[in-house]
């Protein structure tokens, strides 16, 4: 799950664009920000101030017989008082920064994953579905990271850089030069280190990508592997990335890791330097030995907030990165909405009208040009062709999964642009080669177009698919929970319960594209008149290899290279000897 | 936990000077109190400037040496990790890639994934901090404590009650967090799995317009997650205020002590600013440890997760003492193959004595197993001569050919399953015959084929290949002398000579050549005009679906298998390819023995002997014609796919 990590390649426009957009979420937490800064003041303010306090005690600590036990218990009851109320206010805040950076994860994640429901098909089908879940997933988890990061400790980083330094200016302007004077050292060192490491990073995960995709391959495709008896070599390979990785791991671990004793290092330098100038200071007689405890109090937390703010900054940009990534497709166009004046399909006979229609994926590559069809109510249309001939393109039109880009697609002689994409999607039935199952029960997947139907619907349409003697069989029966993708059943079994989906919805048209393609033909033959039966009097559209399922349609389109060659019945186009002709003899072509 | 720490010892060396220097470069820092209460008590008592200029280039001398500490130890420590999470990774990658079927059926691919990738990281991130950070932490505490009581008894008593009450604190919150974040990372998954579906689904999702109720069902799922978030999040945000308040009142507590101290002249107030040093160390030690926390239970769970894994045994174990490296022909007869079963066992233990446990294990089985099949070769030897009895004509040509592949009464139950997958399957397959496999959606085709390279093993009877049971073979040696062609085309991500040597890691650019021409893939790997230099991306992605399955099945032809099983190979290539590809195979494999599953009967109607299955059941073993007249099941099947005057033809 590693986001990609352009830190600092991020274009300043870019950035600032996605920051002030990472502000609008925020704003709505407006209130909860300003208790959050308020709190961050207050802890700064009262943990600087405990130092001082702790001075005071220690001056009332002169020596033998030289102890102000009234005074020392005043200081005392005020640190332990000081102190309650900064750890108080320091809960709260953390607090309050957890509630409002989730949340607004929550908003930011909630807002991608809607926005994946309005893109357009053509937008989905070319990006991977890895990098999209990684969006969602990956970089916003990131940008949660960084924002927390962010809110919790660059604010009270700085703060306490600027109260420390107010502080000290109070105690004593002269040794606090001593301190100022020393800091630049402290930014020279994270910086150079910073600079070196941050390519070293890059190798890391560059090396990290390759070895994660091989990863990928052979894990994805184990039983091919261990068919092939291939896991020596497959683990050879493994292993000398794996080797390269470890090389460039520790570089990038070790020069990281030098920041925190440098800066240590260059704290110990202020240190000694507060040290000696305070006790110079203390021996001429314009410092008290506890102002100088104090100082040397403040030396020691000065610089930590400097390696923090460094580090903040890089995980932030890193946000900024994901951040951009996740805008970025949230920002894709939506698919337009239902014109206004878009009617609902009711009571559909089921007529469709192909009229000229002009389609292509991409402009350069023509696939669908001046296709026409006219569909009587009822009819059963079959298309047949090589692959890539355009007829799943044809249901892609049909659904409105896409729009033509000429002509016009007409049911029941509405174009279908001015209905609602609701009405004309659940007018058809549809059964797809990809069997899609959600993980869920089997009950819930069978219901999914109809959430409402009652268990006896239910099994009702899983037996009309034939797939209830092997539900029956399954663990729990209808509430055998089916894991991601299916896991447990086979293609042909999915593809049953697909159809079993769409048995319950009984729409007034139906589509199968390849539906019966793992089924065996037998089963499939009891399907079809189960289909048959419900289809009655409906239109349906089915697209196939196998010419067996072809045989009884109405008509029979063979497509090629996006038009329609020859139509008409299986008799008719066999008595024609064209390429469906051809087709049909190459099933019985025998050695 | 106990493994991490079996594979750290590998780095011993590391994994101890790591933290040595860290704790030397503490202990530098430990006596920086000092110096600066003698820099108090001494120099500034006697107004001594060169004593305090001296002081403060002791503080710079410690500090230098601290630094030089400090590296040495990062260096260490980093060295570690990365080494254990190599090792790690390349162990846990040797692991999986051994599990067996019913294992990679269980447990998916993308939670291997995660593990290999994100959880090792953390692992090693979090072995890193350890080393760095888990160690000195306490030691900085304790050793404070310890230079306390150098300063002085009574107010280093302070320390000894205020540090195992921190340590509660600390660790108990530690404790309670921890499976809190298991639980948040569980509900990202969650969430993960929610949007991967969508993505996948987003054809049905919009055919069904469920898009209202799928994104409903996601908000509810990120809001338990943000719900978990806040609440482990407010858990582990105690932390850090408890110490720092805890820290306090022990500040104020040594104040008052030294104080009394003082005033009865055992210490000086020099001391007193040591102290409070003292405890603000270990304060900003605290803060540290706090942090870290978050880092050392992720990088827990992980390793737990990751554990989880490594838990995972294959169900299908190495009990073969049979190399079977034998080659075709060379374990001819019953006897004979008993003998090289001995060659082979002492080879097989001097070469690898850790496969010594399992074969141990395996012993009685295997005795058990040894006994049936000797009354199997019995009874086959009775049919040979009861066969010779009969004909000699026939029995000469199919008896004296020895069975290739035998299955003697052969039930297996997939894992979970309530009802076997197959049941009382018995047939034998000479060598050189093609076998067609048929019948309905999960009667168990693709389950028989499976059991020939042992992906699963079954419940009871046997599975014989070259008349030696699959489990007297190592993997290796059984799997070497099968050709796979799964259903599902799955290529590899390089040229398409290495994806074709894959079947056979010497092959020439020659002998693959004649594979792609049997594979009828000859033509468009030409076409493309690449040669065997075709970059083939990953999962193939750069091929149509017809012509990864074509290249899939000269993989395995390249490796001239005795035995090849084409499970549903040929599901995309139009009827012609299909036909051309068959006749090919038949004329170019000469003893090969072919198993075909396929739902056309046109594919596997030529085959010397057909099996048709049907829930899981053999309904009927024998040639197309004989099928036709003996097999209800079969007829019923041709008759959904020929003409009924064809079936008829055939029949006759």
């Amino acid at each position: 799950m590693a986001g990609k990590k352009n830190a600092g390649k991020l274009d300043k426009e870019l950035s600032r664009k996605t920051l002030k957009r990472i502000l609008h979420y925020i704003k709505r937490y407006r209130l909860g920000v300003a208790a959050s800064l308020l709190m961050a003041t207050v802890t700064v303010a009262l943990t600087l101030y405990v130092p001082i306090l702790v001075g005071k005690a220690v001056d009332l600590i002169l020596g033998p017989g030289a102890v102000d036990y009234g005074g020392l218990t005043k200081v005392l009851l005020t640190i332990g008082v000081v102190a309650a109320v900064t750890a108080a206010a320091q809960w709260l805040m953390g607090h309050i920064n957890n509630v409002i950076t989730y949340r607004v994860v929550k908003d930011i994640r909630t807002r991608a994953f809607n926005h994946l429901e309005v893109l357009p098909l053509s937008y989905l089908d070319v990006h991977p579905t890895g990098d999209l879940v990684s969006r969602i997933i990956a970089d916003i988890d990131q940008f949660s990271e960084g924002l927390l990061l962010g809110f919790t400790q660059l604010f009270t980083g700085v703060m306490t850089i600027g109260g420390t330094l107010l502080f000290m200016l109070w105690i004593n302007p002269l040794i606090t030069l001593v301190v100022v004077c020393i800091t630049p050292v402290s930014f020279l060192v994270a910086s150079f280190i910073a600079g070196r490491t941050f390519s070293m990073f890059q190798e890391q995960s560059a090396v990290r990508g390759e070895l994660t995709s091989l990863i990928d391959e052979t894990l994805g495709n184990l039983k091919v592997v261990q068919a092939f008896s291939h896991q020596k070599e497959a683990q050879e390979q493994f292993e000398e990335i794996n080797s390269r990785l470890a090389a460039h791991s520790l570089k990038a671990t070790f020069f990281s890791s030098i920041t925190n004793p440098a800066t240590r290092f260059v704290n110990g330098l202020v240190y000694a330097g507060v040290g000696t100038a305070g006790a110079y200071g203390v021996i001429r007689g314009f410092l008290s030995v506890g102002q100088l405890s104090s100082f040397l109090n403040y030396a020691n937390q000065y610089t930590k907030p400097f390696n923090e703010i460094s580090g903040v900054v890089t995980e932030l940009q890193n946000a900024l990165a994901s951040a951009a990534r996740v805008f970025d497709l949230i920002d894709q166009p939506a698919i337009p909405a239902d014109a206004a004046d878009a009617v609902g399909l009711t009571d559909v006979d089921g007529s469709v009208d192909l009229d000229h229609v002009d389609f292509s994926y991409v402009p350069e590559v023509k696939l669908i040009e001046d296709f026409s069809l006219q569909v009587k109510p009822g009819q059963r249309i079959a298309l047949v062709g090589p692959t890539g001939c355009g007829k799943t393109t044809v249901i892609n039109l049909l659904m409105r999964f896409y729009d033509v880009k000429g002509g016009r697609i007409a049911v029941d002689g509405q174009d279908i642009r001015k209905v609602t994409r609701k009405s004309l999607r659940s007018s058809f039935g549809m059964v797809l080669q990809e069997t899609w199952l959600k993980s869920g029960t089997i009950r819930e997947n069978i219901a999914y177009g109809r959430p409402d139907a009652s268990l006896e619907e239910v099994i009702q349409a899983a037996k009309e698919a034939h797939a209830h003697s092997f539900i029956k069989r399954m663990p729990e029966g209808y509430d055998t929970v089916i894991s991601e993708d299916g896991g447990n059943l086979s293609q042909g079994q999915k593809q049953l319960l697909c159809i079993a989906r769409v048995m319950l919805c009984l729409p007034p048209m139906l589509i199968l594209d390849e539906a019966t393609s793992s089924i065996d033909t037998r089963t499939e033959i009891r399907i079809q008149r189960a289909f048959s039966k419900m289809m009655e009097g409906r239109t349906s559209f089915i697209v196939a290899h196998r010419l067996s399922t072809i045989r009884e349609a109405d008509v029979i389109l063979v497509m090629k290279d996006g038009h329609i060659i020859e139509q008409g019945d299986h008799e008719s186009l066999l008595q024609k000897g064209g390429f469906y002709a051809q087709l049909y003899e190459s099933q019985f072509a025998v050695s | 936990m106990k493994r991490l720490l079996s594979y750290l010892s590998h780095y011993k060396v590391e994994s101890i000077l790591g933290p040595l220097f860290k704790m030397l470069e503490a202990s530098f820092e430990l006596f920086v109190p000092l110096v600066v209460a003698s820099m108090i008590d001494v120099g500034i008592k006697n107004q001594d400037v060169g004593y305090v200029a001296r002081m403060g280039g002791l503080l710079i001398l410690l500090g230098v040496v601290g630094l030089a500490s400090a590296l040495t130890a990062q260096y260490f420590a980093a060295k570690a990790a990365v080494s254990t999470g190599t090792h790690l990774r390349n162990d846990l990658f040797h692991h999986i890639s051994h599990l067996s079927y019913p294992e990679i059926d269980t447990v998916g691919t993308s939670t291997l994934i995660t593990r290999m990738t994100s959880d090792i990281n953390q692992v090693q991130t979090g072995i890193n901090m350890v080393l760095r950070l888990f160690l000195r932490s306490p030691f900085v505490v304790f050793g404070a404590m310890v230079m306390a009581f150098t300063v002085d008894v009574k107010a280093a008593m302070v320390f000894v009650v205020v540090i195992p009450l921190l340590s509660v604190v600390v660790f108990g919150i530690m404790l309670v967090s921890m499976p809190l974040y298991k639980k948040v990372q569980r509900q990202l998954d969650q969430v993960m799995l929610m949007t991967r579906e969508n993505l996948l689904g987003v054809r049905v999702i919009r055919a069904f317009n469920r898009q209202k109720s799928e994104t409903a069902r996601f908000e509810e799922e990120n809001d338990k997650l943000v719900r978990s978030q806040v609440f482990v999040g407010k858990i582990s945000a105690l932390s850090n205020p408890i110490t720092y308040v805890m820290i306090n009142l022990a500040t104020v507590a040594v104040i008052w002590v030294g104080a009394k101290q003082v005033d009865g002249g055992v210490i000086t107030q020099g001391k007193v600013v040591a102290l409070v040093n003292y405890m603000s160390q270990i304060l900003v030690e605290l803060i540290k440890l706090a942090n870290l926390i978050i880092t050392i239970s992720k990088a827990v769970a992980c390793m737990g997760r990751v554990d989880k894994i490594f838990q995972l045994e294959p169900s299908v174990k190495e009990t073969g003492s049979g190399a079977g490296l034998t080659g075709p022909g060379a374990s001819g007869g019953a006897a004979k193959t008993d003998g090289s079963m001995e060659q082979d066992r002492t080879r097989e233990d001097a070469a690898a004595g850790s496969g010594q446990r399992e074969s141990d294990r395996g012993a009685d089985q295997k005795a058990v197993r040894e006994a049936d099949q000797k009354a199997i070769r019995e009874a086959d030897q009775k049919a040979v001569r009861e066969a010779d009895q009969k004909g000699a004509r026939e029995a000469d040509q199919k008896a004296v050919r020895e069975a290739a592949v035998r299955f003697a009464d052969v039930t297996f139950i997939y894992k979970g399953a309530k009802e076997p997958a197959l049941s009382q399957i018995d047939f034998t397959a000479g060598k050189g015959e093609t076998i067609g496999i048929i019948g309905g959606t999960g009667s168990g085709k693709s389950t028989v084929v499976n059991l020939i390279p042992r992906f699963y093993d079954i419940a009871s009877g046997h599975v014989l290949v070259d008349g030696r049971d699959v489990r007297d073979y190592t993997l290796d040696g059984l799997r070497e002398r099968i050709g796979v062609v799964p259903q599902r085309a799955v290529l590899f991500k390089g040229t398409l000579r290495e994806n074709m040597r894959w079947g056979k890691a010497d092959a020439t650019d020659e002998e693959i050549y004649q594979a792609l021409d049997t594979a009828q893939a000859r033509e468009f790997v030409d076409s493309k005009g690449k040669g065997l230099d075709l970059f083939i991306e990953q999962g193939g992605r750069n091929l149509s679906g017809g012509q990864k399955q074509r290249l899939t099945i000269a993989r395995a032809l390249v490796r001239r298998p005795e035995i090849l099983i084409l499970d549903d190979s040929a599901s995309a290539l139009d009827f012609a390819t299909d036909a051309r590809l068959r006749k090919a195979i038949k004329e170019d494999t000469g003893d090969m023995t072919v198993f075909l599953v396929s739902q056309r009967a046109a594919t596997i109607k030529n085959a010397d002997q057909i099996l048709v299955l049907d829930d899981g059941r053999l309904a009927g073993k024998g040639t197309h014609r004989d099928l036709l007249q003996s097999c209800p099941l079969y007829k019923e099947i041709c008759l959904s796919q020929f003409s009924k005057e064809e079936v008829e033809r055939d029949g006759r």
